[in-house]
């Protein structure tokens, strides 16, 4: 699978996924996001970037209490709570933010 | 929550038996996985071209290998016992998930390439060839069987339904016809260690993190140590325990039982993953494979105990197979198996599931529980099936079923069962168990909730639970998605050991 965006195209894994991570840039996520009906507010670019940050140090996308630690040093700590990312990302903030910040889909039975 | 694209099946007011839809689930099928993610399990990349002779003789190397799936193809009487037990006839109607229609789907086919009366008069006993219809149907009917085994409990012959599902996808895989999801997932488990892809410093950095939150919540120093040699235990958790919610909180409760127990413990960055995804797939060399790196960590850490988490398969593999599959009955010559058999400590079950070791720490006087603190939740038991039906805890008919109980009471005060027939040997399944735990299977994983969550709603309007309790990663995976769609919050999701977790007053004991 794939899409346009820009003139280029971008290749996707069935489940829209960016195969190519380093093809990933702030259009590419807007992309991603309207096609996931996620509207993109600061917030939602805190996760996206914080998710992109631990993925190269890591070499996968954080756990979820790393994920809302972080969240809440940075938002406040009324925000640190995957209670709050669901609100950002309905659909699950493991799978659905990854996707907006083009890394893979986490597995496994999560 | 997105929206459903699909109906999403109505609370009965009785549990009658639905009226048929025909081929209503017909579409339902996984992602294919693509040629790398079978190549690297030595599986053919792509459905290969002589694909119906080669999936013939598979499924004949696997009747000579299994005398159980040769009696399992002959003895079906099609009594119709099996027909309404399964959760996906119940959420779909569709008449190829009553088992036995499911079944005959590989039956009719064993009939007409392994049976006299098959080869010479096929329509006279219903066999047929093996067509691309037919293989097509197979992709899509056994990839919507979680292997619960709940049919089977009911089946007067004992056929273990599991078992046709496991070969059908044995023989698919064989021939190049394979999931993504499970697919993908092995690769990721023999290249990394865990399920989920988490290499070692990531798996660090997320427990430094829980001991800091430990220490934030109680003051008190809990470690989660990795890789440390000389420890006693070694705990072979799901790697979803690191990752997820609720489940790490269950992982907490394990540390601070060992903690307050005084044993040292320690977790593998090598073995990583206590799922062992080979069962789902019917591959023996693979379900060996995953389980040699358990038995590989617990050489070089030189532990004497192995304790396995909170998860459903992990157990059922852990407990009944481990041992021919890794351990002794390997071969009496095999001298890691001797190697490791005199390193654990008999005076201990091994492997021995964490319920039964927290357990045996609540009768002896071990743990220092608080039941006040879980007040505020009214709590639930779900059964998984691969420990319900598959396995056994302690050293009493049932301990499974009488263990998990009795801790939760032990660390709570109210407690109250769902209805008898949804239960223990007849538990029904979380609907996303046996490699269907993707969402590419949403549509199949939601309706077959549908007797499970009519259970749990019994309990919920009756005495006001509000904490479902589970002991396996893929049931809490599979709430956390399902229990939206039948109006539940998914915050009365949770592990036993959260539980544990909440009760255990630290600092009193140790």
């Amino acid at each position: 699978m794939s899409f346009e965006l820009n003139g280029k195209t971008y290749e996707t894994d069935e489940e829209g996924y960016l195969i190519n991570l380093s093809e990933w840039n702030e259009d590419v996520a807007k992309y991603l996001a309207a096609e996931e009906k996620v509207d993109l507010s600061d917030n939602h670019w805190e996760v996206i970037n914080f998710l992109r940050e631990y993925y190269n140090d890591y070499q996968i996308a954080p756990a979820v209490r790393v994920l809302t630690k972080a969240i809440g040093k940075k938002l406040g700590p009324e925000k640190g709570s995957s209670k709050y990312l669901y609100e950002l990302f309905p659909y699950g903030p493991a799978k659905q933010a990854c996707k907006i910040a083009g890394l893979p889909k986490p597995t496994g039975c999560i | 929550m997105a929206a459903a694209e699909f109906e999403v099946p109505k609370f009965r007011e009785y549990p009658v038996i639905p009226a048929l839809r025909p081929d209503e689930m017909a579409g339902s099928k996984p992602y294919v996985a693509a040629a790398p993610i079978q190549e690297a399990l030595g599986f053919p990349g792509q459905l290969v071209d002589d694909w119906q002779a080669k999936a013939i003789t598979r499924m004949g190397e696997l009747l000579d290998k299994y005398r159980s799936f040769r009696v399992y193809m002959d003895a079906c009487v099609h009594c119709g016992a099996c027909t309404d037990k399964c959760h996906y006839f119940i959420g779909t109607a569709d008449p190829k998930n009553m088992p036995v229609a499911r079944q005959e789907l590989v039956r009719k086919v064993y009939r007409r390439y392994f049976t006299f009366a098959g080869k010479y008069f096929p329509k006279l006993v219903g066999a047929v060839d093996l067509t691309r219809d037919v293989l097509d149907d197979w992709y899509s009917y056994f990839n919507q069987c979680s292997e619960c085994r709940r049919c089977s409990v009911f089946c007067p012959y004992g056929i273990d339904t599991a078992e046709v599902t496991m070969a059908a996808r044995e023989i698919m895989d064989s021939v190049g016809l394979g999931v993504k999801y499970t697919g993908e997932i092995l690769g990721k488990l023999h290249k990394i260690g865990n399920n989920l892809g988490l290499p070692g410093p990531a798996l660090e950095d997320t427990m430094l993190g829980l001991e800091e939150d430990i220490k934030d919540e109680t003051g008190v120093d809990v470690r989660l140590p990795i890789d440390m040699k000389g420890a006693e235990v070694l705990l072979i958790t799901p790697s979803a325990d690191f990752f997820s919610e609720p489940h790490v909180d269950s992982l907490i409760g394990y540390a601070k039982v060992f903690h307050q127990a005084g044993i040292s413990w320690t977790l593998s960055s090598h073995a990583s993953e206590a799922g062992n995804f080979g069962l789902f797939i019917g591959n023996y060399e693979q379900m060996r494979k995953a389980a040699m790196r358990i038995r590989q960590a617990a050489l070089d850490l030189g532990a004497k105990r192995i304790v396995v988490g909170e998860c459903g398969h992990a157990w059922r593999v852990a407990y009944s197979f481990w041992n021919t599959l890794t351990g002794v009955g390997l071969g009496g010559e095999d001298p890691f198996a001797k190697a490791l058999q005199q390193q654990l400590d008999p005076r201990h079950p091994v492997p021995q599931h964490i319920c039964e070791f927290t357990y045996d720490l609540i009768q002896r006087g071990a743990l220092n529980l608080d039941k006040e603190a879980n007040d505020h939740r009214v709590i639930t038991f779900h059964d998984s099936c691969n420990v319900a039906r598959a396995s056994r805890m302690g050293d009493m008919p049932g301990g499974q079923f009488v263990i998990p109980r009795s801790i939760i009471k032990s660390v709570a005060n109210h407690f109250h069962d769902m209805p008898q027939d949804t239960i223990c040997e007849s538990t029904f399944c979380c609907g996303g168990g046996g490699g269907l735990l993707t969402d590419d299977l949403l549509e199949i994983r939601v309706k077959g909730a549908l007797p499970r969550m009519e259970a749990l709603k019994q309990v919920v309007d009756d005495h006001g639970v509000n904490f479902f309790a589970s002991i396996c990663a893929i049931c809490k995976a599979q709430f956390n998605k399902v229990l939206p769609f039948y109006g539940f919050d998914t915050s009365m999701n949770g592990g036993v050991h959260q539980l544990v977790s909440t009760a255990i007053q630290l600092g009193t004991k140790e």
